[in-house]
């Protein structure tokens, strides 16, 4: 009971404090020679920055350093422990970067502060995706579960009360979204995969696997049960307690038949399991199908006909940051918005909040292969210079609009989520 | 901890070499002669380990004990009691609710009566994790038992003794759960382990259950626990004796008549106390249960890490307060066996 209880998260938040330690130290090094009295010298302009690792990149650090001045301390946790820290711990960060699910919980316990539409300059270009739920051609997206939409907004400052459309004050500015589907490794399933419901096919018994956050994992299984056709939900996203009976006997009965490998919580884990063969299929996040074909290994991040399971995060400010400090996380927001920090996620393949500004820091290659779903003119490489794509390949899924058009539900949080919780554990337990 | 302070126990501590003969008298079931030794100790022993002050006064015994029951207090016994009070009190999607309600345990044991002859949740999990425990416990018992034998009567040399049980404690100059995670490569569907059978042909297809099931938690919790076995084992046993084993060989008892007779019976606290290390400790695991069986097994931890994740602080408390029931009942079983304090 003694033991170091998230081993995996501390060694990175100590190698991203280190990392962004010496970011800090040479940026100060280098500010020291160039000019002395700035204003903030007194004070120095710094944010603790709440998150979980897989968003916490220490170029990005780098760069806000080198723009603004910012130093950005990172505090990395997993999904889970974010909306702890928030609710439990608000003095302990200044700027949090949670993802919109989240808020059902954090924004009726009143420990975050909403944001001003009037201060952030890109408000208006936010994409519809995540203000409206519909692509800019005024296309209507899936909006089953927690979307976007509706909780991004609330009626005032200090409101904890969603509010139906667009409003001045917004609970999250969205950083990035993306369409998670399902990784495969086409080298060991050797014939074309186009539904949900092989997730749960006896063709792949021992060789699957699921994530490890029940909300997150009862809709992957909701997937599957509406792609076999056992039963349609009327929002995947938020279950009856007869409907979250249904999909956790489907998921047990895959258990005990052996179905599943491992369920995976940590991305490196995702990324172990899927590169070593021990899965063949698994619910997978982006990122990690990048970092599986960068080690040589075919994967694919495979579009399927019942659509994607979509998820966005944003940046949230502590209630307790005021006056200055309040300015510099006003400056960071916009910062982050203005698209060096878009196109960077972009390249990554997740997709920025604010389009044209990413499309003007990217190159028209790069945005082509990214966003239009056109072949590769030059090779495609990853922000830290790995080689992603070479020349001629297309994106998993095709175009922006090709995927997000065919999101079908968004991470979510039920209001059955304390009996969906119990019926988890049985699941494990069964 | 008043205890400390008690002469008998004050002259048993320096005087190592006296705890041998001590030993050998209550195993042999002579109680009076044992406190007759005792009291030959206290009166013998050395002016300096009488419990007596620099000034010839000493604090009264609650006064010494007093820093370390202020820390137990603010430290163990505070939070314990707040753990019990939360787990009485009401909660929604986002905070605690003060008002006293039975919810979190109900719903704990929701369905325990309805299912019976069949198990409910609670009751399965606590099965997996006893069946895991009395595994992990009669193994490294087993493993802990030959080596401390090996160390305390097959090494000759103190020095060679100190060496090896240092060695033992190598695997502790890493992480445990680096530990724990090197053995993935090795145990999984490609792994080593595997390569190596296939490429023999002692197997045709790789070995499933080598990785993710139960058999690689318990040999993870071997790995990183059997020590705890090792060091209170080995630490009785290098007090017995040695002349008593001459003795069990000269009134002709066998190997194991020895081994059974005389070396168990005076490792008996030894072996107790690395019993309570061990079934504590993987009793309330939930890291390598999870890692290692691709948190596909139930344990008594891994549901309160599930509740806490959900912020469902009352049920996880609750879940706490259940499993420290548990694990007491174990342990006093366990002392039940042995009077620890009799025996040190």
């Amino acid at each position: 009971m003694t033991q170091d209880t998230r081993p995996t998260v501390k060694l990175s938040r100590r190698t991203l404090l280190r990392g962004s330690a010496a970011v800090a130290g040479v940026a100060a090094g280098s500010g020291a020679v160039t000019g002395f009295p700035a204003v903030w010298s007194a004070e120095p302009k710094v944010l603790r920055y709440l998150g979980t690792a897989v968003n916490q990149s220490a170029d990005i650090a780098k760069k806000v350093k080198e723009d603004t001045g910012i130093t950005i301390e990172y505090v990395a946790v997993t999904t889970d422990d974010v909306t702890k820290r928030v609710i439990t711990q608000p003095n302990s960060y200044d700027i949090v970067d949670t993802e919109y699910f989240a808020l059902k919980k954090l924004v009726p316990a009143g420990n975050l502060k909403a944001m001003s539409g009037k201060k952030i300059k890109e408000y208006d270009n936010i994409t519809p995706v995540i203000t409206k739920c519909e692509l800019a051609d005024g296309t209507k997206i899936g909006d089953q579960g927690t979307a976007p939409k509706k909780v991004m907004f609330v009626e005032g400052e200090h409101s904890t009360k969603f509010a139906p459309s667009m409003t001045e004050w917004a609970t999250l500015i969205p950083t990035t979204y993306n369409a998670d589907t399902l990784g495969i490794r086409p080298d060991l399933i050797k014939r074309p995969i186009s539904s949900w419901a092989e997730l749960l096919n006896p063709e792949f018994k021992g060789k699957a696997a699921l994530l490890n956050i029940p909300s997150i994992g009862i809709m992957d299984a909701a997937m599957v049960v509406e792609a076999t056709g056992q039963h349609k939900y009327a929002d995947k996203g938020n279950m009856t307690k007869a409907e979250i009976d249904l999909t956790m006997k489907v998921l047990t009965e895959a258990k005990r038949s052996g179905q599943f490998r491992a369920f995976w919580k940590d991305f490196n884990e995702s990324v172990n399991l899927m590169a070593s063969g021990e899965t063949v299929i698994q619910s997978m996040w982006s990122p990690a199908v990048t970092a599986v074909k960068s080690k040589g290994i075919p994967c694919v991040f495979q579009p399927l006909k019942e659509g994607y399971r979509s998820w966005a995060s944003g940046f949230a400010v502590s209630k307790g940051v005021t006056g200055m400090k309040e300015d510099v996380a006003y400056e960071f927001v916009n910062w982050f918005l203005s698209g060096w920090a878009g196109a960077y996620l972009n390249r990554q393949g997740y997709y920025s909040a604010v389009l044209p500004t990413a499309k003007a820091a990217m190159e028209p290659y790069e945005w082509a292969f990214w966003m239009e779903g056109k072949p590769a003119e030059k090779d495609i490489h990853a922000p830290d210079g790995t080689l992603l794509e070479k020349a001629g390949n297309t994106r998993d899924g095709g175009s922006f609009d090709q995927r997000m058009g065919k999101v079908a539900c968004w991470n979510a949080i039920m209001d059955e989520n304390d009996y969906m919780v119990r019926k988890w554990n049985e699941f494990i337990a069964a | 901890m008043s205890d400390i302070a008690r002469p008998t126990d004050a002259g048993h501590i320096p005087a190592a070499g006296h705890i041998p003969a001590a030993g050998l008298a209550s195993a042999a079931g002579a109680a009076p002669a044992a406190t007759a030794l005792a009291a030959t100790d206290a009166a013998t022993m050395p002016r300096a380990a009488r419990p007596r002050g620099r000034h010839g006064w000493a604090p009264p015994a609650w006064l010494q004990a007093m820093p370390m029951g202020l820390v137990f207090a603010l430290f163990f016994v505070l939070p314990l009691a707040l753990v019990v009070v939360v787990s009485f009190w009401d909660y929604n999607d986002y905070e605690i609710l003060p008002s006293f309600t039975l919810r979190s345990y109900t719903e704990t044991f929701e369905g325990c009566y309805d299912q019976l002859p069949g198990l409910c949740t609670i009751f399965k999990t606590y099965v997996t994790t006893a069946e895991l425990c009395f595994a992990v416990w009669a193994i490294t018992l087993v493993i802990g038992f030959t080596i401390s034998y090996f160390l305390a009567f097959h090494v000759r040399s103190l020095t060679m003794q100190i060496v090896l049980a240092l060695l033992c404690t190598i695997p502790f100059w890493t992480s445990n759960v680096i530990r724990m995670i090197s053995w993935i490569p090795l145990l999984g569907r490609n792994g080593l382990v595997n390569q190596a059978l296939t490429q023999a042909g002692v197997v045709d297809a790789p070995l499933e259950w080598l990785l993710y099931s139960r058999f690689s938690v318990i040999l993870a919790f071997v790995h990183l626990f059997t020590f705890f076995m090792v060091i209170p084992i080995f630490n009785s046993m290098v007090r017995i004796d040695k002349r008593l084993i001459e003795a069990a060989y000269d009134a002709g008892a066998t190997g194991w008549q020895t081994l059974w007779n005389v070396v168990v019976p005076l490792c008996k606290p030894g072996i107790v106390i690395g019993s309570i290390f061990v079934v504590t400790i993987v009793m309330g695991d939930f890291v390598t249960v999870g890692v290692m069986g691709g948190q596909q097994i139930a344990s008594a931890g891994k549901i309160i890490e599930t509740r806490l994740n959900a912020l469902q602080f009352p049920p996880a408390a609750a879940n706490a307060v259940i499993l420290l029931a548990a694990t007491l009942l174990i342990i006093t079983a366990l002392t039940k066996v042995v009077d620890i304090r009799k025996e040190l």
